[in-house]
């Protein structure tokens, strides 16, 4: 018997001030459709305008556009968030200290550690040619 | 989502600013601004009511992480209330709780920033 391809829903959307916020909302209406608790729902958007943030700001991709996939694997959900930029080398990505951000210059850089604190798995693929995070959240 | 705005006032020593919107780059500027105005006037204490901004990015608190700098040069100090349960999981992940105070409500706020 053919098996069934999951429930998907892609989304893509420009690198525009605050478009994350359009992909939050979509990630509401399927977290909601898997009986998601509201706790579940939120930690998957902030984890989710994070990953849009670092694509928008680090990858330098021409294509002006990032691409976002849902998947409902029975009870996870899967997310991909892939960018066509010049990708980047997670080695070098330092898990940030607040009282070492306290007095350093550069206050920023939290994204990656707050994906991978708020999300059940979290995965990057890293090219040239651009950046997947693949990251799941269990119902 | 609406643009964030604030509002300001005084308790006594203590600065409230009240939030709505989003706390992205330019909410934290905002809050920043007028944290900074405050301060150049003689306050050290200051609360930020997040009642009404319950969704946040990390490059918004991370310009909150300037602030608490900035008043522990002049033995200041800054507090939150009515957050939201994924701004507070987001503040307790990024350790902003290891230098500044969240509370429940205004009163607790009050009580506790001025100790």
């Amino acid at each position: 018997m053919k098996k069934k391809n999951p429930p998907k829903v892609e989304l893509t959307i420009p690198i525009i001030h605050d478009m994350e916020l359009a992909a939050t909302k979509t990630a509401e209406v399927v977290a909601k459709h898997m009986g998601l608790s509201e706790e579940q729902s939120d930690e998957i958007s902030m984890a989710l305008i994070e990953a849009c943030i670092n694509a928008f700001e680090h990858s330098k991709t021409k294509n002006k556009n990032i691409e976002i996939h849902f998947v409902i694997q029975g009870e996870t959900l899967v997310i991909t968030v892939t960018d066509h930029g010049k990708g980047f080398d997670k080695s070098k990505v330092e898990i940030p200290n607040i009282t070492e951000k306290l007095t350093s210059g550069v206050k920023r850089g939290w994204g990656l550690h707050l994906i991978q604190e708020l999300m059940d798995t979290v995965e990057f693929e890293s090219t040239e040619d651009g950046t997947t995070v693949r990251m799941t959240k269990n119902k | 989502m609406a643009d964030f705005t604030l509002n300001t006032r005084n308790e006594g020593n203590v600065v409230i600013i009240e939030t709505s919107g989003y706390l992205n780059n330019v909410g934290g500027e905002k809050i920043s601004k007028a944290c900074y105005e405050a301060m150049g006037e003689g306050k050290k204490l200051f609360l930020l009511n997040l009642e009404n901004s319950k969704v946040v990015n990390s490059i918004g608190v991370s310009i909150l992480i300037e602030i608490i700098e900035k008043l522990q040069d002049v033995g200041g100090s800054l507090g939150y209330y009515n957050l939201a349960p994924i701004v507070e999981k987001t503040f307790n992940i990024m350790g902003l709780t290891k230098y500044s105070h969240i509370f429940q409500n205004e009163t607790e706020a009050l009580q506790g920033i001025e100790q």
